[in-house]
Order: structure tokens, then sequence, then C-alpha cells
């Protein structure tokens, strides 16, 4: 198992955002936690990338403890991380910024790291197209591109992706999506939260939903989105 | 602005294109110039009625202290309001080693003041780093002041007397340059008046400019070296994202310790400078006004700019010895330039490249606007 989280319980001063969540990730796969504002979406991912500290419960990495490192050392690991709302460094070009993504490698003047900046800019021709303008100049839609770019960039064998769809019209948002599965089949895992569960459920192998900071459903992603109380809940009925 | 912006890029962008050997020698013969200044007194420039190497002395000890601020301020992006606390640690440091409680040669001293200060760094932002903002400002203010009431209160540091007797550099008394004379409108050779290169004598304060401007010119290399390695890179994206800079890999916490810390020992070594050169030090030195005039050098020059820093040094340190005269008002002329530079000059008067070429390219993307290039931008700011 690539990733295992056990038992996990984050709070916020008194308020419990996670309450003894417990998932795996296996290696090769597309995992998705999909559920509506507030649930805890976003607080898992912090977690695990280690910018919240647990209450209680684990993280593991390939079988290694991992609770209370820090995120710069989990990045070295190989967990890299496209965080909600893009986050892209704006004052940087994009070029500077894919550099960033390749920050914990010494292998800056290598081929291996050529090689991947070629590969990040195959997968979103459109970054290499602006690879000298300002991150902050872009649209939301190449900004994400970008984020998720700068997260491979890194090498990662998880990649976490924190509601890449947000705020894209959408055609970008099935771009996003076809996008996403090239990346695992190239091989990283791919852990990915999402509002959107009709688009999620598709691409994943398997899904979790979150309500309230619990898990209360899992299964694989095609079993979810046929189930009749998900289709009602999350999928609008429509799908 | 928007013209003078693109006439600023198509200069820089002629000379960036000048092959290297002639860059090269543009470097040496500006460096040339800015050490010759004092010998040649140019009109209009050098300063009546005060001496012009004095003045001089200041404006480098100045540009020193804009360049270690803006380590911390411009490029790791930590509003320190405290930074005259490092210079005066550096200053005590070396006062106290080479003339208070010990009889130490200045060159020995000054390091140990650098080491002192980078210490201090280290004490002072290893609590306070972990805070963000705001609070960061009052601690170093805090800080600041500290350092000065300590001085003041203790007996060991001289308390308010300060200390004198502070040791000079040494002398090497090679041979003599003479100046040039303008009394009679024409630049003349005086031979009655020259400086001994080089001797750091009570009169005559050039040799003390060299001084100043060669460490200047030392501390412009390192920063160049630090700004474009993996280190620069690392204080701009703590700077512009700390949460994504983490995710990318950067402990930020360490970086903005090195960032403090490099820029307390920069000031250390300003404050060692100025006190070998003053020879007499007290608390009065090291008021919290110095502190908001060296911020004011870097943001009035483009904090994140090492030549603008500099620019904006020059300013602060010179401009009120220049016009003396008007001594009664310069807190007022100084006040009414700030504002007008907040309204006309967001930046500073020389922000760094990244902000002007990032301001270029929203205008751009703006005219574009309409065209099928904005069109997923304006949909996704929709959706």
């Amino acid at each position: 198992m690539l990733l295992e989280v056990e038992g996990l319980c984050v709070n916020y001063g008194h308020i419990e955002a996670i309450r003894d969540i417990s998932f795996d990730v296996p290696e090769g796969s597309v995992t998705t936690l999909i559920g509506a504002n507030g649930a805890g979406k976003t607080t898992t991912m912090k977690t695990i990338s280690g910018l919240r500290k647990v209450r209680a419960g684990a993280v593991r990495f390939e079988g290694k403890d991992i609770t209370n490192a820090a995120p710069y050392d989990r990045v070295k690991l190989g967990i890299s991380q496209s965080p909600e709302g893009r986050r892209c460094f704006v004052g940087m070009t994009v070029r500077e910024n894919l550099d960033m993504g390749a920050f914990v490698r010494n292998d800056r003047k290598s081929k291996a790291y050529k090689d991947d900046m070629d590969r990040v800019l195959a997968l979103f021709p459109r970054l290499a197209e602006r690879i000298n303008q300002s991150a902050g100049t872009m649209s939301g839609g190449e900004q994400q591109m970008l984020a998720i770019g700068r997260a491979l960039m890194a090498r990662p064998r998880l990649i976490l992706l924190d509601e890449p769809s947000m705020g894209l019209a959408p055609k970008l948002i099935a771009q996003i999506f076809s996008i996403i599965k090239e990346i695992n089949e190239q091989g990283t895992t791919v852990l990915l939260v999402e509002q959107n569960a009709a688009q999620a459920l598709k691409a994943a192998d398997n899904a979790h939903i979150l309500e309230t900071g619990e898990i209360v459903r899992s299964g694989r992603g095609s079993e979810l989105a046929g189930d009749d109380s998900v289709k009602a809940a999350y999928l609008g009925g429509d799908v | 602005m928007s013209n003078k912006t693109s006439k600023a890029g198509g200069f820089r962008a002629r000379v960036t294109g000048l092959p290297k050997p002639v860059k090269f020698l543009g470097w040496i013969v500006l460096a040339l110039l800015a050490y010759a200044l004092p010998l040649l007194e140019p009109p209009f420039i050098s300063t009546p009625g005060v001496d012009f190497g004095g003045v001089l002395f200041v404006v480098t000890m100045y540009g020193l202290v804009a360049l270690g601020l803006n380590i911390v301020v411009g490029y790791a992006g930590l509003l320190d309001l405290g930074y005259v606390g490092f210079y005066a640690i550096g200053a005590y440091t070396v006062a106290i080693l080479t003339s208070f409680h010990a009889n130490w040669p200045l060159l020995l001293a000054l390091p140990v003041g650098m080491l002192a200060t980078l210490l201090g760094g280290i004490i002072l932002g290893t609590p306070t780093l972990r805070v963000r903002g705001d609070y960061l400002a009052i601690v170093t203010l805090g800080f600041g002041e500290i350092i000065r009431l300590v001085a003041v209160n203790t007996e060991w540091l001289g308390t308010s007397k300060g200390i004198s007797n502070i040791a000079r550099p040494p002398s090497l008394e090679l041979f003599e340059i003479p100046h040039l004379n303008w009394d009679t409108g024409v630049p003349l050779v005086d031979f009655n008046d020259s400086t001994t290169f080089i001797e750091f004598g009570v009169l005559d304060q050039i040799p003390y400019y060299w001084m100043g401007l060669t460490v200047v010119i030392l501390v412009l290399i390192a920063d160049k070296l630090i700004k474009d390695s993996r280190v620069g890179r690392a204080w701009e994206a703590t700077r512009e994202d700390e949460d994504a800079a983490e995710l990318m890999g950067v402990p930020t916490f360490r970086f903005k310790l090195l960032a403090f810390a490099t820029g307390a020992f920069v000031g250390g070594l300003a404050g060692g400078l100025y006190a070998s050169r003053q020879s007499f030090i007290n608390p009065q030195s090291f008021l919290l006004l110095f502190s908001i005039l060296f911020l004011a050098a870097v943001v009035i020059g483009g904090q994140g700019n090492r030549w603008g820093v500099l620019v904006g040094a020059v300013l602060v340190a010179y401009l009120p010895q220049r016009f003396r005269e008007f001594d009664d008002f310069r807190v007022l002329v100084f006040g009414l330039a700030l504002v007008a530079l907040a309204i006309l000059r967001p930046e500073g008067l020389f922000p760094p490249r990244r902000t002007v070429r990032a301001k270029q390219l929203e205008q751009e993307l703006d005219e574009l606007e309409g065209a099928h290039d904005g069109h997923d931008g304006e949909a996704a700011a929709r959706a």
C-alpha cells in the first residue's frame, strides 16, 4: 500500500475538522475523496502533506510512519501536492514556477530534469506557449495546469490534487480530468479531492465519501457512481 | 508612467545586449569614478560646508545597511523595524573589544562583531520568525529599543556616556593623491590639498569612504551570487506564499532564519565600520529613527532590487547633507517626498524587474481582452 491513513483526527481549536478517518491509496491507483463544502476534504489533504498537525491517528507512506514529518521531508519522500486554489507563485514566470516544483531535487542540470520539464510541457502545451510569462497574468485554467505541472516536477510517487476543477469552465474540467488520467497512466499514483463528484467518480478506481468530517461510504468509483443514494445526494440525480 | 517603464526596459535591454568585455569595462569605469568622486569634488555634487568625504562615507554605510536590510525585507519579505539593533550590536562589540575592555586590533574585532550580530539574529529570529507579518514587525521594533536601552543602562557598556577611543583601521601611507580644485570654474590639480593613500586619520575621511565603498562592492557581489542561487529562489517562494513554498519542499522557517541572520551579519559589519570611523559611540547613535531611515532607504529605492535600495540609501543619506541650508524643513520635505512616492511609485523608485514585468504583462493582457486569447480566462472567471 502506497499511502495508509489510519484513525486520523484533526482539530481547528475546539472544532473537530475530521474524525477518525481511515483509508488506503493503493500504488498505481486513482483514489478520490468527495464531499460537500466543509466535509473535511482539504483538511485531510493538508494533513497528508504535513501542513496540519494531527490530534490522533497515523499517516504511513510506503509503510513508513510520516505522521509528524515536516512537509518538506514528505516532498523528498515522494508526496507532492497541487493545493486548493492553485497557489501558483504569481510573481514568477511559468518556468520559474515549474523549477520551484523541482526544489527538492539536486539534478537541475541533468537530462532527467530536462526530460521531466519536457514531459510536463507535453502534458500542458499551454504552459509551453507561456513559459516566460508571469503566472499571475494567466487564467484560472492555466494556473491550475501550472499547479499540477509544478507538483509533477518533484517526480512524486503520489500526487495530491485538491479541487483541480474548482472555478473552471466545463470544457476545461474535461481537459483537466483527461490529463489526470494520463498522469496516472504514466505511473504516478493520484489522490484526488473533488466537489465535482460526477467527474471524480468516473476517473477514480476507489472512492470515499466524506460528510462532516467522517467517511460515510467507500467503494469502487464506478460502483458509487451507480448507487442511487449517492446519485441523489452528490450527482444531482442526472448522471 | 507606462512610457517610462518601457523606455527603461529598452535601455536595460541595450545594456544587457552589450558584449561581455564591454560590460566588464563599463563596470570598471563606473567603479573608478565612484572611488575618485571625493577627489574630483565635482561642483553641485560635493557638499558645501560639510566634509564631502565624510558624507560619502556615511552614504556607503547606509548603502551597506540597505543591502543587508533588503535581504530581510526585500528578498524574504520579513518586516524588520528594529534593524538598528543589529547595527548597534556590531558597533558595540567592536567598541568593547578595541577600546573599553580589550585592546584588540580592528581587523580582529570586526569579524567577532559580525559573528556576534549573526548570533543575535539567530537568537532573535528563532522564536519570532514563527509568527507572521505584523507580529514580527512589533517584536523587532521592541528588539531595537531593548538593545539601545541595555546600552544606556549597563555600566559595562559605558551607559549614556558611550565608548570612545575605538580602534581605527590600520594605515598603509603609500603615496599622496592630489584633489581637484574648482574655485576658478575650471578644474585644477591642487597639490596643497591631497589625500594619503591609505591613511585612516582623524581629519581626512576619504580613505574611510574607499573602505566603505570596497565593502559595498564585495557585499553587492555576494548578494548577487546568493540571490541567483537556490537560496534566492527559496526566499522568493517563501515571500510569495509560505504554504505553497512548504509544499515545494522548502523548509521555510530555516530559510527565513537564514535571511534574518545574513541581514544581521551585514548590519553588524556596517555598525562595526561606523564605530571605527567615529572612534566614539553612544546610545544616541542607535535611535529608533535610524531603523526607520534604513527601512525608508529600502522602500524608497524599491525593495528586492539591490541597485534600487542603493539609490534609496544615497537619497536618504546624501540629500539632507547636500541641502543643509534647508535643515529646518528636512523632515517636512522628507515626509512630502514619501507621500508623493507612495502615490506615484508605490513599488519604489526602482522596483525589481519582476514587478515591472508583471505589470507590463497585465497591461498587455488588458489590451488583448476580447481577443480570442482571453476567452478561457473569462469563462473561468464566470464559472
